[in-house]
């Protein structure tokens, strides 16, 4: 255990050093902050409250954003060490494989966790500096900042899997942009074709739902824009087909298996890899 | 006692490649052993299956009678201290952080550590950042956290390659003060001569076998090996130093000069012979053969 933590707390300080930890936070506070300061202006006379307004906007962005600066953090974490030649030195200490693994991760996530809860906290400060909203509102930014670290765990962990399954630096980074673009673009533009293609002939509500789980991003999604908020009225975002069907505590729960599956696939590659 | 390390008839191979065929090798506490071999013998296949980093595909591997690549591994290692042959670390960190980070690994108290990084001198530069430091810097940083935890067992794999002789110098005698400590050393070079005072045994790996193991003075009585002896003579006199010293091969004769070889069971009859040539020898130099010279001797003919 404490093996596993020296590992995280060394990734959360090379984190510091090297940048990361600011940079990253800078982003998130900058494009959180941008979207409360400007993105006021559509409310116009609908009637919703600002909060709701910066709920539907940034988690719309985050759902670019987030997951592209996990894959960026986590694609190095182990074919880094391999090719910079510490990995055989960390492998030497009395460490197991998965707490390499897991150590890594948690390091990585708590970078991007610090990040989005500083940077989308800072939005929040400013929004209630200016205005008040209701609870509900509240709540619903509150998801998304849980939800937003969550969804930068699952990228983490999937980078995590990148960098144990390719022998090369460049290839990992090809991976993760791949991971990115497949996630984030092709796939909901995939579903929609799908969809057009089909005519409801054969996909049902259940189908679809099935298939908007086996992204982490469309979870995150269904999450922060569907549901009954007042975030979801002004999302304009009805659940498709029947996938408000789909209980909340589902959802969590397939967010969650996109963190644990790509680790727990992470060590057992990683288990049988020689150094 | 049971040895600390022990081989049995383990190969490793890697695909169609044999990185080490049927070894067997034990080593036990308080031994300092050199394991020699060029490039790609199986010094680095062989320690790295004492970490259990890698399985043997054949054979069986103890350490402190565990299996390292077993369940008990990391207990194994715990008591281990490695250098790998090409060390590296995270740049921006220091010298102090990052043995602090290796010893939190171990679970050794960190207040050791400040004496470790003085032990290899590096206490003026625990606190800059390890880009900074020179490769000769970064080797001691490497050999000061395979200390980490006094280990019992340390693997040093090429412990001096690259380094200058004062670095180098400073190595050895880190190692001349942990084998009065009582660890078991196994240090992987192929600067031999070097090391060759420094070591209790030498085990001699080609190919991925084990062609030599024993202490220094038997593996030299193992293969007979000619001393060289390189003389100066007064012009046209070669003829006459050579009526006088019996049983000499000439390896090379020039008007002035003479190359011999002279069994060593001959040394005195040799040096005698020399000192009733006092008058037409201006030079003698006597060569003894080095490991190096065995370790060719035994991989000859086998060097494609």
């Amino acid at each position: 255990m404490n093996a596993l933590m020296a590992i995280a707390g060394q990734e959360v300080r090379a984190g510091l050093r090297n940048r990361w930890v600011a940079a990253t936070t800078l982003i998130l506070a900058a494009l959180a902050l941008s979207l409360v300061l400007l993105g006021s202006a559509p409310t116009g006379t609908v009637g919703a409250s600002p909060v709701a307004v910066v709920v539907v906007s940034l988690a719309s962005l985050t759902i670019f954003l987030l997951p592209l600066l996990a894959l960026l953090l986590s694609f190095d974490a182990i074919v880094g060490e391999a090719e910079r030649g510490t990995l055989l030195l960390l492998l030497a200490y009395p460490v197991a494989r998965w707490q390499v693994v897991l150590g890594k991760f948690l390091g990585h996530a708590a970078i991007l966790g610090l990040a989005t809860v500083v940077g989308y906290g800072a939005a929040g400060a400013l929004l209630a500096f200016t205005g008040a909203a209701d609870a509900e509102a509240w709540t619903a930014f509150a998801v998304l900042i849980g939800t937003s670290v969550l969804l930068g765990m699952a990228f983490v962990a999937l980078g995590s899997l990148a960098s144990i399954v390719v022998r090369e630096r460049p290839t990992a980074a090809g991976l993760a942009v791949g991971l990115w673009l497949v996630f984030v673009l092709l796939y909901d533009a995939a579903l929609l074709g799908l969809l057009v293609l089909d005519q409801g002939a054969t996909v049902s509500g259940g189908v679809l739902d099935a298939l908007l789980l086996l992204n982490p991003a469309d979870v995150y999604r269904l999450i922060n824009l569907t549901g009954d908020g007042a975030a979801a009225l002004l999302a304009g975002m009805s659940a498709p087909g029947e996938a408000g069907a789909i209980p909340v505590a589902a959802l969590y729960a397939a967010l969650a298996a996109w963190i644990v599956l790509p680790l727990g696939a992470g060590v057992l590659v990683f288990n049988r890899r020689h150094p | 006692m049971t040895p600390s390390i022990v081989l049995d008839g383990v190969s490793r191979r890697y695909g169609g490649v044999t990185a080490l065929e049927s070894a067997k090798f034990q080593a036990e506490a308080g031994e300092t052993v050199a394991l020699v071999g060029h490039n790609g013998a199986g010094k680095t296949t062989l320690m790295k299956l004492v970490l259990g980093l890698i399985r043997p595909s054949d054979g069986t591997v103890r350490v402190l009678g565990e299996d390292p690549a077993g369940r008990h591994g990391a207990r194994v290692r715990s008591r281990i201290g490695f250098l790998p042959e090409s060390v590296a670390f995270h740049a921006a960190m220091t010298g102090t952080e990052l043995l602090a980070f290796y010893a939190r690994l171990k679970g050794a108290p960190r207040a050791a550590n400040a004496e470790l990084l003085q032990r290899v001198g590096l206490a003026g530069a625990a606190g800059r950042r390890v880009g900074t430091y020179s490769k000769g810097m970064r080797q001691r940083l490497a050999l000061a956290q395979a200390l980490i935890g006094e280990p019992g067992i340390l693997l040093l794999d090429e412990p001096t390659s690259g380094l200058d002789p004062e670095s180098r110098h400073q190595v050895y005698e880190t190692i001349d003060a942990l084998r009065s400590r009582g660890a078991l050393i196994l240090v992987s070079t192929h600067a031999l001569a070097e090391i060759e005072r420094q070591v209790d045994r030498v085990v001699m790996l080609h190919r991925g076998r084990v062609v030599a193991d024993g202490d220094v003075p038997s593996l030299r009585r193992q293969v007979p090996m000619p001393l060289r002896v390189r003389l100066r003579v007064r012009h046209c006199t070669t003829q006459r130093v050579l009526d006088r010293i019996e049983g000499a091969e000439v390896l090379d004769r020039g008007e002035e000069h003479l190359l011999l070889a002279v069994m060593p069971e001959r040394r005195a009859d040799l040096i005698h012979a020399i000192d009733g040539l006092r008058e037409v020898i201006e030079e003698v130099e006597i060569e003894s053969p080095g490991l190096e010279t065995l370790y060719r001797h035994l991989t000859r003919g086998d060097a494609a």
